[in-house]
């Protein structure tokens, strides 16, 4: 950690006067799984483009290993792994046969080549179906093939743009389970971008949220909360019988608590910071029956949400 | 299966020594191979070049038939033949049933051309796997040029092999080895055939970038096809009506000038280029591809040209084939340099 391998200095793209990415600053450490996150059309793979060195930013530089992706893009493309959102494979040629294409291509020779695309396809599982023609994988297969097929070069980071767009629940679970090892045995640095938050949420380490080319907040998943609602962060769901007037006087005094809403069948305590235990001592006391008491953690979508709530609003 | 998870250990190490450094020249090599190979593979260009051998020896055989028979009637005829350039009529001439090879390539060649290049840029893009292919560290324009190469040199195997089978053929029906510069005029030609379906080849490529659709390209590249093999001489004779009417000409040199200008409107057509090329390099004979006055006639002894005179004949035709070619050529790179990769 500390050493940044991805660095976008206020990188903007413009197509016909309008922005797709807007003066966006951004630094990925080396070795660290970085989710990018926003609704379609936010400028994540226009992003990704441009680190690639595949479009040229506008304005403002774009560094990825130490290097000037707009400049020395070959450089790049040798030490970055990138899956494409619409990935395909020719279909006329085996799964095999299109890993050992690529290795040629990142200048391997016969006998590398063959060797990794097997030890590759092993990995993600992909050995019965080695000799098949990948006109006839189905999407799942495609996607881990892809991932085998980034992995050709040895890379350093790889860049995985919508990874687990249409495959199924099962098929998820287990890409992001094979990206997370990567992550960990091999030290591989990952970006991902994804419009799906339970997947981002579990296997990222920080996550930045992207609309209309600018990224409104970065960091973990705690402190995004933090940033997009620096107050009511926490909230706080009660049953507790009866609710008297007093109780609700006694909690509005505990420190920390902001706000107090009564949803009926139980109440919601939005507070600064974690008073779940103070809040349960002071319904014992005040002799009310306890049911339930839980602590609400934001997840991404509710993040995200909030967020599009938000910038209706405005 | 204890071999794999031997490989397994191998690969996690890191395997920094087996890297080697892209060498570029064999990056594109694959290329080009890959490409070679698909083409050789698919349907569409496989049974292309079904019909173009089985018309090409169709047309050839008929040719060497009649030549055969008008051959073998004396010793004599057989002296003729010798002085008379005989090897090559084998292109130029049929019995009636079927049209000569020349004709057959100046047809076929471009859809062969076309079917090439319709899809060389589009098809990897609508398949996805473009951007996958730029994500590697190859320049953006080896796809291009591997492409061309690769279809070109298609191209190259199947006119050397062609040419050559009619050579043997030719020797072994009409039973005379062709001489030293009937067999350079035979080469030249096949050389010309290639520069023109590259030609059309390149049109294909222009149009595979230009149109995201492969339908669409495809059909662009045989609406030309068509336009320039059919329609546009007809234009040209409608023109040339009207233009050469005698009540509209006053003297022999603006009759010559019109003329001239006729030929040089039926010479953007790269099939009429294409022909006149043929034409000069197979009939050696042919002494001028303009309008001739009687003054110019005058004292001129029938007798075939020289081979360097008659390429010297075809220079500039071959000169504009060539520069049509690496215009478009030019075009499409540029285009395909510029455009953004991704798919939608």
């Amino acid at each position: 950690m500390g050493e940044p391998i991805i660095e976008l200095n206020e990188i903007t793209k413009k197509y016909d006067n309008q922005f797709a990415v807007d003066h966006l600053s951004l630094t990925i450490q080396k070795g660290e799984i970085f989710g990018l996150l926003g609704p379609n059309g936010a400028g994540k793979s226009t992003t990704i483009l441009m680190m690639l060195g595949l479009s040229e930013p506008t304005s403002g530089g774009v560094k990825v290993c130490g290097m000037n992706s707009t400049r020395y893009p070959l450089e790049v493309k040798g030490r970055v792994g990138y899956l494409p959102d619409d990935l395909g494979f020719y279909e006329q040629m085996t799964g095999f046969e299109n890993l050992v294409y690529t290795a040629y291509l990142n200048g391997l020779n016969k006998q590398v080549a063959e060797k990794r695309a097997m030890d590759l396809l092993y990995r993600v599982g992909l050995l019965d179906a080695a000799n098949k023609k990948a006109g006839k994988y189905s999407r799942g297969m495609k996607q881990r093939l892809g991932l085998a097929d980034v992995l050709m070069k040895d890379p350093e980071v790889i860049i995985l743009d919508e990874p687990t767009l249409g495959i199924d629940p099962e098929g998820v679970r287990e890409l992001l389970k094979l990206i997370k090892e990567l992550n960990e045995q091999e030290n591989i640095t990952v970006l991902l971008s994804s419009h799906q938050l339970h997947q981002v949420q579990q296997i990222c380490d920080r996550v930045g949220i992207f609309v209309k080319g600018k990224l409104l907040a970065e960091g973990n998943i705690e402190s995004l909360a933090k940033q997009l609602f620096f107050e009511d962060t926490l909230v706080i769901n009660v049953t507790a019988e009866p609710v008297s007037q007093a109780l609700i006087e006694k909690i509005n005094q505990i420190n920390g608590v902001n706000r107090f809403e009564n949803l009926g069948d139980s109440i919601e305590i939005y507070c600064d910071f974690d008073v779940t235990p103070t809040i349960a001592n002071t319904i014992i006391q005040e002799g009310a029956k306890l049911y339930h008491i839980t602590k609400k953690d934001y997840g991404l979508d509710e993040i995200y949400h909030r967020y599009f709530e938000g910038s209706e609003a405005t | 299966m204890p071999n794999i998870k031997q490989l397994f250990r191998n690969f996690t190490m890191k395997s920094e020594d087996h890297f080697i450094r892209p060498n570029r020249s064999s990056v594109f090599r694959a290329i080009v191979r890959k490409e070679f190979t698909d083409y050789l593979t698919s349907w569409r260009i496989i049974i292309l070049l079904l019909i173009i051998c089985l018309t090409c020896i169709g047309s050839l055989y008929t040719a060497m038939e009649s030549i055969k028979n008008a051959v073998n009637q004396s010793e004599e005829a057989k002296q003729i033949a010798k002085d008379s350039f005989l090897f090559l009529k084998l292109f130029t001439i049929s019995d009636g049933t079927l049209p000569p090879f020349t004709t057959f390539v100046s047809f076929l060649g471009p859809l062969l051309g076309i079917a090439l290049g319709f899809d060389a840029i589009n098809s990897e893009r609508n398949k996805g796997t473009l951007s996958r292919l730029m994500a590697q560290p190859i320049p953006r324009d080896y796809v291009l040029n591997a492409k061309f190469i690769a279809a070109l040199l298609v191209n190259i195997v199947l006119f050397i092999s062609l040419g050559l089978l009619i050579t043997a053929l030719g020797i072994l029906i009409i039973g005379i080895p062709p001489t030293y510069e009937e067999f350079a005029r035979m080469m030249y030609f096949l050389l010309l055939c290639i520069c023109y379906i590259a030609f059309w080849l390149n049109l294909g490529i222009l149009f595979s970038v230009r149109f995201k659709q492969a339908a669409t390209s495809a059909l662009s590249g045989i609406a030309i096809w068509i336009f320039f093999s059919v329609f546009y001489s007809m234009i040209v004779q409608m023109l040339s009506k009207v233009l050469m009417n005698p009540e509209t000409i006053t003297s022999t040199a603006q009759a010559l000038g019109r003329q001239e200008l006729v030929l040089n409107l039926m010479r953007l057509s790269p099939n009429y280029l294409f022909s006149e090329l043929t034409n000069t390099l197979l009939s050696p004979s042919v002494r001028s591809l303009g309008p001739l006055t009687m003054e110019q006639r005058v004292g001129q002894i029938a007798g075939p040209l020289p081979l360097n005179q008659s390429l010297l004949l075809i220079w500039p035709q071959l000169t504009g084939l060539v520069a049509a070619t690496l215009i478009c050529f030019a075009i499409s790179y540029v285009l395909f340099m510029r455009q953004e990769i991704r798919s939608n």
